[in-house]
């Protein structure tokens, strides 16, 4: 991979002030936070203000890097050290962290705006917002830093502001459950991912990006790097609700739809795919490990096209797809360098086509007084004719419709799978029929056929501050697949930082899988017309076969939880529970009670009397001189 | 030495100017003292003290940056002005003049010091208003002493130094407002227990001296291995030499009076003792121990190793029974003397080991601000009668005085040594300089007895948040504002040193660097 000597310490220009893309956010957060109900008025601008800065300061960074030669697109900048050599926070900016954070503060920024239409009539808005500053300014951080420890605090950061966001009405039962939920899956991962680090540091001596992957992959065993490689996954498993880990996803839907397209969509749980990438050091040294990867891509992206082809609930149904388009990325991530363009190429086309979507939904929703029941649309294509337009385009590109975003990036994971490995090849495009069917589906039923709208919504189209975002999301989603995967451009923008393949693939436009993909789309799109298009949608969902209900019921993720983790998780808190009480405490309180009772004793020594204290001197002096004249003579 | 005709010594005086200056205004002081009015005394007396300290401090500072420390002793060999002193002597005046913002406190000391206790003569002396101000003078005289103390290149002028050092130091432990027969006490055992370990001290230089036939630091170290038979000498006078030092540090098992004293002595003046006095004290063991028996530490390194220990543990455990926050700060002291003899024993490992010298020198910074700040919230914290130091009595401060008892908190958390604060980067530069030296099971000692302080640190401040306050509870006086300067500026270095260290660790590397002139 790239050499230490690429890399310049001292950057100077836009670059030495990339620490404000993080700083302000942070500032946004903090001042939004302390200032209370004083903000109340403004809070929201500031907000969106700070989103708005980070943007411009990351796009600066990015015009200058690329005014540099490609060799010399890695800059570090150096900001705190903390212990010297082992805890220092430095931000390296590269093509991959660079493209993160124009994902981030770019989409992010849209969200900003789109919020101050969606939350005008919560009174908690400025909280809301203060939250939505720090999820930006933790997600920062944990693409931008140049080491392990950085980046943990960011993926810690990012899970604080998504718990808080998903239970952001938390008068709402459902809501602090399902974010007490992501909370606790979450803490699966982050061990794994902690262990990991921790081997990484045994093992290599350092969190530093450069100090590692400057280092020869043979120094450490293969077994090694395949647990590093393993336990980074299920990190990565747990933040972007991979398999087995996927299971909060779905009701982290109770969050504002603002938060659900920003985290829960575009950014936030497409970190374990940043850090599968980032690590790909690791991967690239076990074979074991990126299968294991590719695997849960492919289960995922299957598990999470079965989920949304059951979901009567819009946001459940794009959170399954959600999992689904994450599980591509996977796959791709686990294909080594020359999948991980696709694979980021992909989360960037997603992380817009999907936002574009979800902030779809929620013009839908805030039209339709907050139904979320596919079952009650219908027909309101005719009534808000900017959010149906744009969420056709993100369906379009979602589903690989030729020359749409998602075309380029979803087709060429499934290229580089086929070619490294044809079942995985096969399934991947199998999931891509699933999403032809589910994505339809959801269009038809909310856009098209009868208006089952509820007695009292009177649907009307979204301000223009919720319409604008969705516009421009909708133009991402049309032309950037193209801009990027043509001619390898993200490919050789990338390389400097992730490497190149060994031969640059080249794009087919005719292509054995790619028609294959295009065929099953259209006869899942069909399907999904004959179904829901042109029959007669009931309002209340029919009972359906067991396949239906296995779906309906997240392929049973919770049941199985349940039994396997949570039951006998809860023994073994009991179990530690007694064995606390009755063992650790007896020794430790014991323990301390020892030290206690010598303290008393010891006491009595001090008495007061300066004779003694004289008496003390004399016997500690004799005891010095016998000693070392003991040591001396020996 | 030439007999017959005495020849003028050769006396640097710039680069003893921060020494002279010290001096310089203590006889000034005295002058004050006898010539002008009372009532203008402390008026003088004040702005002279600090306008000494400063000036002394700018100077040291100057010679610091100009080009090139000193790299042979000062006058006629009996001081040495190099980098490790320099670096001590910023120390130890800065934070002389923090203390001396304290001690311009008139609640702090006795109105007339000669006047019985409870007689008439003493209401007598508190209705005319009287103050003693001779703190001031005395002060500064201690302050120069310390100064010396670790710049002596000569045991003599270090024995002279220790003297005036501590002589002024026995009178000020005596001069508290309230309580003052346990202040009498305190300045009693203190001057006997300090005119002992000087015995002590004295002692060994004449041992050394028949040994080496030099009192000479470099002499003495250029003798060792070359004069035979005379080993036992040698071994007795080390052993006797650093008793009077370990003495002044506190080091277990001479550490006896530091709970009285510290507990009887004028708050203000526990502060100063407890910072600038451990600072001069580490400076001259580090000096001895390396300048002058640096090749001799195979042999006295085993026997530091027991008395690290012994110090660090009977810090600890004496520790957590104490019920008074004063004494429990001077076991405290006890316990972070044992930690910075671990750095002691590590610059013995290697010859001139320049990472143990750093960590030692930013520990005693960063302590020595600590101590002070600490010092200072305990005087702030009062009943009817005086300040109240029993524990009980600071239950649920933090409800009464969220802002101080918070500051106070973070100053227990930075004795503990808890990161982000100054107190982490002291132990943790002093414990990683000991494992670099081979000195493991001594960092293990010293992180089980970091534990154990922990204990009692934490239980103050659950003491302070979590226990309803009592209903007859001390109030928080309103600071002065030297008072309140104190405690900010203690608690910014704390913060500074804490986040931020790389300045001051690289100035400390920078002296360290510069080491001690042989």
């Amino acid at each position: 991979m790239q050499s230490p000597a690429e890399i310049d310490l001292h950057s100077g220009g836009v670059i030495g002030l990339s620490w404000l893309m993080i700083a302000l956010p942070l500032l946004g957060a903090a001042v939004l936070m302390l200032g209370g109900r004083r903000t109340d008025r403004w809070g929201h601008l500031l907000g969106v203000l700070m989103s708005l800065g980070a943007f411009a300061v990351a796009a600066a960074s990015f015009v200058e890097l690329l005014g540099m030669s490609p060799a010399e697109r890695r800059r570090e900048v150096g900001l705190y050290e903390f212990i010297p050599g082992m805890a220092d926070l430095g931000l390296l900016i590269d093509p991959l962290s660079i493209s993160f954070a124009l994902l981030i503060t770019g989409v992010g920024s849209l969200i900003h705006i789109y919020s101050i239409g969606y939350m005008s009539h919560d009174h908690d808005r400025r909280r809301f917002f203060s939250y939505l500053n720090l999820f930006v300014a933790a997600m920062l951080l944990l693409v931008l830093s140049d080491n392990y420890l950085g980046l943990f605090v960011g993926w810690e950061g990012v899970g604080l502001a998504s718990y808080l966001l998903i239970g952001f009405w938390q008068f709402k039962p459902s809501a602090a459950t399902a974010a007490q939920k992501a909370f606790i899956v979450n803490r699966v991962g982050d061990f794994g991912l902690l262990i990991g680090i921790f081997t990484i540091w045994t093992t290599f001596g350092s969190l530093g990006f450069r100090e590692i992957f400057s280092q020869d992959p043979g120094t450490a065993s293969s077994g090694t790097m395949t647990a590093i490689g393993l336990l980074l996954l299920v990190g990565a498993c747990g933040k972007s609700a991979q398999l087995p880990l996927q299971s909060w996803l779905l009701d982290a839907m109770e969050g504002p739809t603002p938060v659900s397209a920003l985290i829960h969509a575009a950014t936030m749980v497409t970190a374990g795919v940043y850090l599968v990438v980032r690590s790909g050091f690791f991967f690239e040294a076990s074979a074991t490990a990126q299968l294991v990867v590719t695997i849960v891509g492919v289960a995922t992206l299957l598990a999470g096209a079965i989920i949304g082809c059951a979901k009567d609930d819009i946001k459940k149904g794009l959170a399954g797809s959600t999992m689904s388009q994450i599980g591509y990325m996977m796959l791709g991530a686990g294909l080594g360098p020359a999948g991980y363009a696709f694979a980021i190429g992909h989360l960037i086309t997603h992380g817009f086509f999907k936002a574009n979507m979800f902030l779809g939904a929620g013009s839908v929703m805030h039209a339709m007084n907050d139904e979320v029941d596919m079952r009650r649309y219908g027909g309101l294509f005719s009534v808000m004719k900017i959010t149906a337009v744009t969420f056709v385009i993100g369906y379009l590109a979602i589903i690989g419709f030729p020359l749409l975003s998602g075309y380029f990036t979803k087709d060429g994971i499934i290229e580089t799978a086929m070619h490294h490995n044809q079942i995985l090849g096969w399934l991947a495009v199998a999931g891509a029929g699933l999403t032809g069917f589910y994505m339809s589906r959801m269009v038809f039923m909310t856009f098209f056929g009868k208006k089952r709208w509820a007695d009292d919504a009177h649907p009307h189209e979204s301000p223009a501050v919720m319409t604008w975002p969705l516009i421009i999301l909708a133009i991402g989603s049309i032309g950037l697949g193209a801009f990027l995967v043509l001619g390898n451009r993200f490919m050789t923008f990338l390389a400097p930082a992730v490497g190149l393949p060994q031969e640059l693939p080249e794009f087919h436009f005719v292509s054995t899988p790619g028609l294959a993909t295009l065929a099953l789309v259209a006869v899942g799109a069909a399907f999904a017309w004959f179904r829901y298009g042109a029959a007669e949608v009931p309002v209340l969902a029919p009972r359906g076969s067991f396949l239906t209900a296995f779906a309906r019921r997240d392929l049973y993720g919770d049941a199985l939880n349940e039994a396997l983790l949570m039951r006998p998780g809860q023994w073994l808190t009991r179990i530690a529970v007694f064995f606390d009480n009755r063992g650790v405490d007896g020794l430790v309180n014991g323990l301390a009670a020892g030290i206690g009772g010598t303290s008393g004793r010891l006491r009595r020594v001090q008495t007061g009397y300066v004779r003694s204290y004289a008496l003390s001197i004399l016997f500690g002096a004799a005891a010095v001189v016998g000693a070392l004249l003991y040591v001396g003579n020996m | 030495m030439n007999g017959g005709t005495i020849e003028a010594p050769t006396i640097e005086y710039a680069l003893l100017a921060p020494m002279l200056i010290v001096f310089g205004a203590a006889i000034i002081g005295v002058l004050v003292e006898a010539f002008a009015p009372r009532h203008l005394r402390k008026a003088i007396h004040m702005p002279l003290t600090l306008v000494a300290l400063l000036g002394a401090f700018l100077l040291t500072i100057l010679q610091a940056v100009r080009d090139g420390v000193p790299t042979t002793p000062a006058a006629m060999g009996a001081v040495a002005v190099d980098g490790p002193a320099l670096f001590i002597w910023g120390i130890i005046l800065i934070l002389a003049f923090v203390s001396t913002l304290l001690i311009n406190d008139d609640e702090q000391f006795v109105a007339q010091a000669a006047a019985v206790p409870g007689s008439n003569d003493e209401e007598e002396a508190v209705r005319s208003g009287y103050a003693q101000t001779e703190v001031y003078p005395l002060l500064l005289f201690s302050v120069g002493g310390m100064l010396l103390f670790p710049a002596a290149n000569d045991l003599l002028v270090m024995f002279v130094a220790l003297e005036v050092l501590s002589l002024p130091l026995y009178l000020l432990c005596g001069l508290a407002r309230r309580r003052r027969l346990l202040s009498q006490e305190a300045s009693l055992k203190y001057f006997l227990l300090g005119a002992f370990s000087s015995a002590f001290f004295l002692y060994g230089t004449a041992l050394i001296y028949g040994y080496a036939g030099s009192i000479d630091l470099r002499a003495i170290s250029s003798s060792l291995g070359t004069v035979a038979g005379q080993d036992t000498l040698l071994y007795i006078g080390t052993a006797l030499l650093g008793v009077g030092l370990l003495f002044k540090i506190g080091a277990a098992p001479f550490q006896a009076w530091k709970p009285d004293v510290y507990q009887g002595a004028p708050t203000a003046v526990t502060a100063l003792m407890a910072s600038t006095v451990l600072v001069a004290a580490f400076g001259a063991v580090l000096r001895v121990f390396w300048v002058a028996l640096g090749n001799l530490d195979w042999d006295w390194r085993p026997v530091m190793w027991g008395v690290a220990i012994l110090t660090m543990v009977v810090g600890a455990i004496l520790a957590i029974t104490q019920t008074e926050i004063k004494r429990m700060l001077a076991y405290s002291s006890i316990a972070h003397a044992g930690f910075l003899l671990t750095g002691v024993i590590a610059t013995g490992a290697v010859e001139q080991n320049r990472d143990a010298l750093s960590a030692i020198l930013f520990y005693l910074a960063a302590y020595g601000f600590t101590t002070v700040g600490a010092f200072a919230v305990v005087t702030m914290v009062r009943d009817a009668g005086g300040e109240a130091g029993h524990l009980s009595r600071w239950a649920g401060l933090g409800k009464r005085a969220p802002v101080l008892a918070g500051i106070f908190a973070f100053f227990l958390l930075a004795f503990a040594g808890i990161p982000l604060t100054s107190g982490f980067f002291g132990k943790y530069a002093v414990f990683s300089a000991a494992v670099a030296s081979d000195a493991l099971p001594l960092v293990v000692v010293g992180v089980v007895s970091s534990a154990i302080a922990a204990f009692f640190y934490v239980r103050v401040i659950v003491l302070m948040f979590f226990s309803e306050p009592a209903a007859d509870g001390p109030s928080v006086a309103v600071p002065t504002v030297g008072t309140s300067a104190v405690v900010a500026l203690a608690a910014a270095a704390t913060v500074v040193l804490g986040v931020f260290p790389e300045p001051v660790l690289s100035l400390a590397d920078q002296a360290a660097s510069a080491l001690f002139v042989r």
